[in-house]
C-alpha cells in the first residue's frame, strides 16, 4: 500500500526522519518495500540504510511557489501564452507557455485570484517534459516563437510527480501560500510504499498506518472528523433496506445527498489520490475511493434518480441477498459476470445492483450528470468476500479490504465522511439521518492479560505500567488490577481473539512489536532437553549418499513431478511395465504438462539429466535419492525411499596422456557400485540373480545383461544394462547406459546394527590356484557356492583373477581361475593337510558341476 | 718386485681420479682388484719371491690392496652421488600438465547444506524429524491456524491433487504437528526437533522461484521456552553458519501458526551491511522466518498452552545455498547440470 507521508501527517505528527519512521515500521511489521521521493532529498541516518534514490531532487532557489497574475496572449503563435508570475522577486517573470489549462484566463488581464503553480528559475533542472525517455534536462534562456524566455511553470512530469503533461500544475489556493517558497516546501513528499501481511488489515488505510505510527513514537493520534452538514430533508422514506443473509452482510448504511454537482475534486483529493495509485475522475467516485484509502472502509455512490427510474418513481427498496442459479450482472468493469451461488449481491426489486463490497453494476452508477447522490458503507464477511473475488476473478480496492477484514463499526464513519466531503466538493445538501441496519454487531473483546504470562512468553520482565502504556498507545483499553491488564479492544480491530489464551497471545505480540523485538534479550534455552531419539533412517541415508560418492557418482535431486507418459518411456514396446505397483499421484492444477504426477521411480527424471547432460559430457555417474509416490488404496500415498545410479560413458576419464584406454563400462562396472554399497552398508545374504524371466523380469533393462538384487531371499532391486529401446528413447546412443533402482527402505531393513570384525591372522596363507572350465552359461557364483562348501573351514577366501573365452577354448566353454587362500588362525597350516582338501574341492567340482574340467 | 708394486698403487690411485663414471670405476676394480687385476695379480705372486721377501712383500701388498679398497669406496661413493644428480637432472617434467584425472564423486549442495544445518542444530540438541511430502489440507493448513478459506491461504499457493482434501505440502510446519503428536506423548514430553523436506508450491519457475523446494524447519517445546531463547537460538546459528560476527536482527511479521512471528535477517556478509544488488542495498539478508507457537497449533500437537511453550522457525537451504555461493538462478539446483554439481 502506497502511503504519503503528507497525508499520514494528517493523522499523526512526525518528527523523526522519514528513512528512520521506514525502517521503524518495517521492524514492527508493516515492511516497507520501497521509499519514493517526491522533489525531497534523501536523508542518511545512522545505522539504516536505503537504496539510493535517483529521484530528481527539487533545487530550492530556482523551484519554487509562483502565482500567476495574468495570462497574455502570446503575440506570434496561437497555442502560446505568456504567463506573468510572481515568484517572490521584485517584478513578475513572463513565462512563455503552452499550457492549455491556462488558455481560459487568456487576455483576463489581471487576475482577482492568482493561479498558483510550481515555477522555474532558469538554471534549474527538471525532467524532460517533450521527452518519452526519462530525461533530464536544464533550464536555459532561448526565444520562443520571438519571445524571450528563461524560466518555466512545471507540469507534474517535469517535476517527476507523475506522468501527468497535459498542462502546468495548479494548486487549489491557499491563504498561506507566499511566493517563492521553495517548491520542497509545497509539494514536496515522500511515499512509503509498504507490504501489509494478512494481520494487518487494520492498517489497510493512512489511518490505520497512523494508529501505528502514532503507537511506534508514542503520539497523539489526530482522528478525522466524521461531522456532518446535514440540513436536507429527512432520508427516511426516501430508501428502504433490508439484509437477508446477516452472517454475509452484518451492517449496511445509506447517506442521501441531494441537489449537488459532479465536477472535478479539489487539486489536493486529486494529488493524493495519484500517489496512491488512483485516477481522479470526479468528486463523487473520487471521495468514495479517498475515504477507502484514508480510513480503509470502502463506500459505493448509486446515482439516485437513476434508483428511483427503476423503482418507477418510488423509494427504492435495497435487498442484500445471495445470488440465485442463472443469475448475471455487468459490472462496471464491463464484464458481464455469471453468478455463484456464494456471491452476496445488492439488489433492488427489479434486479440485480452490484457485487456486495467487490464491484458495482454498471447501469446505477454516477456520471457527470448525477445531482442525487445515495452513499453505501456496508460490511461484509471477509472470508466470503475472498471466495467471490475469486471465483469471479475480480480484484478491486473495496474487495481486498473486505476480504482482509473491515470491522463494521468503520461503515458509520466512512458513510459519514464519505456524504460530508461530497457535499462539501459538490454542493447540495445532505438529508437528516442515516439508514443503518446493523443485524449482526461482533460482541466486543475483552482480554485479561496477566503480566507473568508476558514474562513467560517473551523471557523478560515488563511492569504492568509498562505493558499498559505500550496497549494504550494501541488505543486499547485498559485498566490495571493488582498484576493483570483488562484489556478491552477497540472497534477498529478484528484480529484480537476472544478466546482467552489466543487473546493473550494477540495481546502479547503487539507488547512485543511495539516494544520492539530488537530490545528483548537474548537466551539460550534452560528447558529440559528432550529425549533424544535420533534418525537411524536418515544417518543411512547419509551414509548410502557418501559411500557412492566415494564410488566417484554425483548426487543428483530431481523434481519430484513427471508425466505418466515420460515414466512409460521405461517401458519397451509389447512389454509390460516394470513401475512400482499403484496408482499416480494425480496434480489437479499441474504448472506444465510435463509435470502433471509425482513420480513412481526416480530413473526416468535421472534418465533426462543424463540426456541434458549429454550435450557437455560423454562421461556420467550419477545416482539420486528421494522419495516415489504410490498411491495404494490409503487417502494418502505411500510415500517409498529409492536409489537409482546411472552410469555411461568411457571407463576412465579422459585425460591428455598417451595410451588412454577409452574402453566404455559396462554391467560390472554398475555392478562394482552396487558391491562397493554391499560392502559398505555391510549387507549381509545378498545374492544377484538373472533377469530374464518373462514372469518377473524389470522390462526396463536389458534381458541378459542385467542382474536382479536381493537381500534375505526378497528382491530389492535391479541394476544393469538398460533396455536399448530405452536408452534410445531418452537419445543416449553413444555408449550402453547402465543403471540401477533399489528400494532403500528394503536396504537399510538389512543393514545390521553392528558388524563384528574377523580376527588377522597371524600365519601365513598358503595360495593354490585352481582354473576350471565350463559350460559358458554356467555361473560363477555357483561355481564359488560349490567350491566354500567343499573347502570347509581351511578355505578362507575364493579370490577369481581369469575368465577366459575363445581359442585354444571349444565354442560354448569358458575357463575361469580362481585364486584359493588356505589359513587358520593359530597354527602353521601343514601342506599335506592342504593338498587334501584341495584335492577335495577338485572332485566335488567335477562331480556337481556338469561339464566342468579341472585344470591345475 | 716392490718397485713394480708400489709403482701400481701409484697409477692406480692417479688413474683413480680420473674415473667420473660407473662403467670406468668398474674397468679401474678389474684392472687392479678384480680377480686378474695387476694387484690381486702381484699379490697372488707372492709365493715365487725369495722366503726373505715375502713376509715384507706380502704385508706391503695387501697393505696398498686395502688402500685401494677403501680408495674405490670412496670414488664409487662420489660417482654415484653425481650420477644420481645427474639422473635427477634429465628426469624433468613438465609440471604444468594436468594430473590423471580421478573420478570425483560429490555431494549436492543442497544436501549439503542441509548436513551443515543438521550439525548445527544437533549440537544444539534438535534431532532430525522427517515426515510426509503428500498432506491433508487439516495437516498442511488447518491444524496450523490457517481456517479454509481464510486470506492466509493466499500466502501460499498449494498444488492440489484429484483427492478432495488432498495436496501436496507448501511447508514443512505439518511436521510440527506430527512431531507433537508422535514425541510429545500426549502433551507431556518436550520436543526439540528440525524438520527437513520438499515442498511444492504453485509458481511460476522462475530465477528466483522453484514448484519445489527445500525447507528446514525447526521446533522447540517446553515448559519453559521464551521468545528470548528463540532470539538467542537463532543467533548462535547464525553466527556458526555465516560467522562469528554476523548480527541479527529480528522483524515483526506474520505467519498463522506462530505468535508472535517475526522474520530473521542477518547482516549481509556479501558486502559487509554497506549494501549491494544481493541485500537490496539495505544490508540485511533474510534467512528465516520465525516465532512462538500460536496456542492453537500447541492444542492441535497436544499441549496444554497455559502450560507448555514454543518456538519454531523455519528456512531455505536452497537461498543460503545462493547466497554463500554467489548462484543467481534457483533453476541450477533442480537442473543438476554437471558443471554446476561438480562445482561443489
Amino acid at each position: 500500500m502506497l502511503v504519503p507521508i503528507s497525508w499520514l501527517k494528517d493523522f499523526v505528527e512526525i518528527d523523526i526522519p522519514v528513512e528512520l519512521l521506514a525502517e521503524r515500521l518495517t521492524l514492527a511489521g508493516l515492511e516497507v518495500a520501497h521509499i519514493h521521493y517526491i522533489g525531497v532529498p534523501q536523508q542518511q541516518v545512522d545505522g539504516v540504510n536505503w537504496p539510493t534514490s535517483d529521484h530528481l531532487v527539487w533545487d530550492r532557489e530556482k523551484l519554487v511557489l509562483g502565482a500567476i497574475r495574468e495570462i497574455k496572449a502570446h503575440p506570434d503563435a496561437d497555442r502560446l501564452v505568456l504567463a506573468m508570475v510572481d515568484y517572490g522577486g521584485d517584478a513578475l517573470e513572463q513565462c512563455v507557455t503552452g499550457a492549455p489549462n491556462l488558455f481560459a484566463y487568456k487576455d483576463q488581464g489581471k487576475l482577482e485570484t492568482p493561479l498558483w503553480t510550481a515555477f522555474a528559475h532558469e538554471g534549474a533542472t527538471v525532467w524532460d517534459g517533450h521527452s518519452d525517455e526519462r530525461k533530464l534536462m536544464t533550464l536555459k534562456g532561448r526565444k520562443l516563437r520571438g519571445i524571450y524566455n528563461k524560466s518555466m511553470v512545471c507540469s507534474e512530469k517535469e517535476l517527476g510527480i507523475s506522468e501527468e503533461h497535459e498542462g502546468i500544475i495548479l494548486l487549489d489556493p491557499r491563504d498561506d501560500y507566499v511566493p517563492g517558497t521553495p517548491l520542497q516546501d509545497v509539494l514536496g513528499d515522500v511515499v512509503l510504499d509498504i507490504e501489509l501481511t494478512p494481520n494487518l488489515a487494520r492498517c489497510f488505510s493512512i489511518l490505520g498506518v497512523a494508529r501505528e505510527v502514532a503507537a511506534l513514537l508514542d503520539k497523539p493520534l489526530r482522528e478525522p472528523s466524521y461531522d456532518v452538514v446535514a440540513e436536507g430533508a429527512s432520508i427516511q422514506g426516501a430508501v428502504t433496506l433490508e439484509i437477508r443473509e446477516p452472517e454475509l452482510n452484518p451492517r449496511f448504511t445509506f447517506a442521501l445527498l441531494r441537489d449537488t454537482t459532479t465536477q472535478p475534486s479539489p487539486e489536493l483529493m486529486q494529488r493524493r489520490l495519484k500517489l496512491v495509485g488512483q485516477r481522479p475522475i470526479n468528486n463523487i467516485v473520487d471521495v468514495t475511493n479517498y475515504i477507502t484509502f484514508e480510513i480503509g472502509q470502502p463506500l459505493h455512490a448509486y446515482d439516485y434518480d437513476k434508483l428511483v427510474a427503476r423503482a418507477a418513481g418510488k423509494a427504492p427498496h435495497i435487498i442484500t441477498r445471495l445470488a440465485e442459479a442463472g443469475e448475471a450482472l455487468e459490472t462496471l468493469d464491463e464484464v458481464k459476470r455469471e453468478l455463484d451461488a456464494h456471491n452476496i449481491l445488492v439488489c433492488d426489486e427489479r434486479g440485480i445492483l452490484g457485487l456486495g463490497g467487490v464491484i458495482g453494476g454498471a447501469e446505477t452508477e454516477i456520471s457527470d450528470a448525477t445531482h442525487n447522490v445515495l452513499l453505501e458503507a456496508a460490511n461484509w464477511n471477509f472470508i466470503n468476500i475472498r471466495r467471490t473475488m475469486q471465483s469471479q476473478k475480480v480484484f478491486t480496492d473495496a474487495g481486498t479490504r473486505f476480504s482482509r477484514g473491515v470491522h463494521p463499526s468503520q461503515a458509520i464513519l466512512g458513510v459519514q465522511r464519505g456524504i460530508e466531503l461530497m457535499r462539501q466538493t459538490g454542493g447540495g445538501q445532505v438529508a437528516q439521518g442515516i439508514i443503518d441496519e446493523y443485524p449482526l454487531q461482533p460482541e466486543t473483546v475483552h482480554v485479561d492479560l496477566p503480566v507473568s504470562e508476558v514474562q513467560r512468553l517473551l523471557g523478560m520482565t515488563f511492569t504492568v505500567e509498562t505493558a499498559a502504556d505500550i496497549l494504550r498507545r494501541l488505543l486499547f483499553d485498559v485498566e490495571i488490577d493488582g498484576d493483570t491488564l483488562h484489556v478491552t479492544v477497540p472497534d477498529h480491530r478484528l484480529d484480537i481473539n476472544s478466546d482467552a489464551v489466543i487473546g493473550q497471545a494477540d495481546l502479547i505480540e503487539e507488547i512485543a512489536r511495539i516494544y520492539g523485538y530488537d530490545k528483548i534479550p537474548s537466551t539460550i534455552i534452560g528447558d529440559d532437553m528432550p529425549p533424544q531419539v535420533g534418525n537411524p533412517d536418515l544417518m543411512l541415508e547419509d551414509a548410502t549418499r557418501d559411500l557412492l560418492a566415494k564410488l566417484g557418482l554425483r548426487e543428483t535431486i530431481n523434481y519430484r513431478f513427471t508425466s505418466p507418459e515420460r515414466e512409460a518411456l521405461l517401458i519397451p514396446d509389447g512389454m509390460e511395465s516394470s513401475l512400482p505397483e499403484g496408482d499416480y499421484v494425480v496434480i489437479r492444477n499441474p504448472i506444465s504438462s510435463d509435470k502433471t504426477v509425482l513420480r513412481k521411480t526416480l530413473l526416468a527424471n535421472l534418465l533426462e539429466t543424463a540426456q541434458v547432460n549429454a550435450r557437455f559430457n560423454t562421461r556420467q555417474q550419477l545416482f539420486e535419492i528421494g522419495r516415489v509416490y504410490l498411491k495404494r488404496g490409503d487417502v494418502l500415498p505411500d510415500e517409498v525411499r529409492q536409489l537409482a545410479i546411472l552410469l555411461t560413458g568411457p571407463r576412465n576419464a579422459s585425460g591428455w596422456m598417451d595410451g588412454n584406454d577409452n574402453a566404455l563400462m559396462d554391467f560390472y562396472d554398475v555392478k562394482g557400485v552396487v558391491e562397493g554399497l554391499v560392502a559398505g552398508l555391510h549387507l549381509a545374504d545378498v545374492a544377484y540373480c538373472r533377469n530374464d524371466d518373462p514372469a518377473s523380469r524389470h522390462t526396463s533393462f536389458h534381458p541378459k545383461r542385467s542382474a536382479l538384487f536381493y537381500l534375505g531371499g526378497e528382491r530389492a532391486g535391479v541394476f544393469g544394462e538398460l533396455h536399448p529401446q530405452v536408452a534410445q528413447r531418452f537419445g543416449l546412443v553413444d555408449a550402453p547406459v547402465l543403471a540401477g533402482v533399489f528400494d532403500l527402505d528394503k536396504l537399510f531393513a538389512s543393514v545390521q546394527d553392528r558388524h563384528l570384525v574377523r580376527e588377522l591372522p597371524t600365519t601365513p596363507p598358503i595360495l593354490q590356484d585352481i582354473a576350471i572350465v565350463v559350460d559358458a552359461d554356467v555361473e560363477s557364483a555357483k561355481l564359488e557356492r560349490v567350491i566354500a562348501q567343499a573347502g570347509g573351514d581351511l578355505l578362507k577366501d575364493i579370490q577369481l583373477f581369469d575368465v577366459y573365452q575363445g581359442d585354444p577354448l571349444p565354442e560354448g566353454r569358458k575357463s575361469l581361475a580362481y585364486h584359493l587362500v588356505y589359513q587358520t588362525n593359530d597354527r602353521t597350516l601343514k601342506d599335506k593337510e592342504v593338498a587334501k582338501v584341495h584335492q577335495r574341492i577338485i572332485k566335488t567340482v567335477q562331480n556337481r558341476v556338469a561339464g566342468a574340467e579341472v585344470r591345475m | 718386485m716392490l718397485e713394480q708394486l708400489e709403482q701400481q698403487r701409484t697409477d692406480a690411485l692417479a688413474e683413480l681420479e680420473t674415473v667420473d663414471d660407473s662403467d670406468a670405476l668398474h674397468e679401474w676394480y678389474i684392472k687392479y682388484l678384480g680377480k686378474k687385476g695387476a694387484v690381486t695379480l702381484m699379490l697372488r705372486s707372492t709365493g715365487q719371491l725369495p722366503p726373505e721377501e715375502r713376509a715384507n712383500f706380502g704385508k706391503r701388498a695387501n697393505e696398498i690392496k686395502h688402500l685401494l679398497n677403501e680408495a674405490y669406496a670412496q670414488r664409487e661413493q662420489a660417482v654415484r652421488q653425481q650420477e644420481l644428480a645427474a639422473d635427477l637432472e634429465s628426469d624433468a617434467l613438465d609440471v604444468t600438465l594436468p594430473g590423471r584425472p580421478r573420478t570425483l564423486g560429490g555431494i549436492h549442495p543442497v544436501t549439503q547444506t542441509h548436513r551443515e544445518f543438521y550439525t548445527i542444530w544437533a549440537d544444539m540438541g534438535f534431532q532430525v524429524f522427517t515426515s510426509r511430502d503428500v498432506e491433508t489440507d487439516e495437516y498442511n493448513f488447518q491444524l496450523l491456524n490457517f481456517p479454509p478459506d481464510h486470506p492466509a491461504r493466499d500466502m501460499q499457493d498449494s498444488f492440489y491433487t484429484t483427492d478432495d482434501g488432498v495436496i501436496l505440502r507448501t511447508h514443512t510446519s505439518p511436521g510440527q504437528i506430527h512431531a507433537m503428536r508422535q514425541l510429545g506423548e500426549n502433551g507431556t514430553q518436550p520436543v526439540r526437533v528440525i524438520l527437513p523436506g520438499m515442498c511444492y508450491r504453485y509458481e511460476q519457475i522462475t530465477a528466483r522461484s522453484e514448484v519445489q523446494f527445500t525447507q528446514v524447519e525447526g521446533l522447540a517445546v517446553g515448559r519453559k521456552i521464551r521468545m528470548s531463547d528463540l532470539k538467542g537460538t537463532i543467533a548462535a546459528f547464525a553466527k556458526r553458519m555465516f560467522g562469528q560476527n554476523v548480527s541479527v536482527r529480528f522483524r515483526a511479521s506474520y505467519f498463522p501458526f506462530t505468535e508472535p512471528s517475526m522474520e530473521v535477517d542477518v547482516e549481509c556478509f556479501l558486502c559487509d551491511a554497506q549494501g549491494c544488488n544481493v541485500c537490496k542495498y539495505t544490508g540485511w539478508l533474510e534467512i528465516a522466518g520465525s516465532g512462538m507457537v500460536h496456542p492453537t497449533v500447541l492444542r492441535n500437537g497436544g499441549y496444554d498452552p497455559t502450560v507448555w511453550s514454543g518456538f519454531a522457525f523455519g528456512m531455505g537451504p536452497e537461498r543460503i545455498t545462493m547466497l554463500r555461493h554467489g548462484i543467481n538462478d534457483i533453476r541450477y539446483f533442480w537442473s543438476n547440470d554437471l558443471r554446476f554439481l561438480e562445482q561443489f
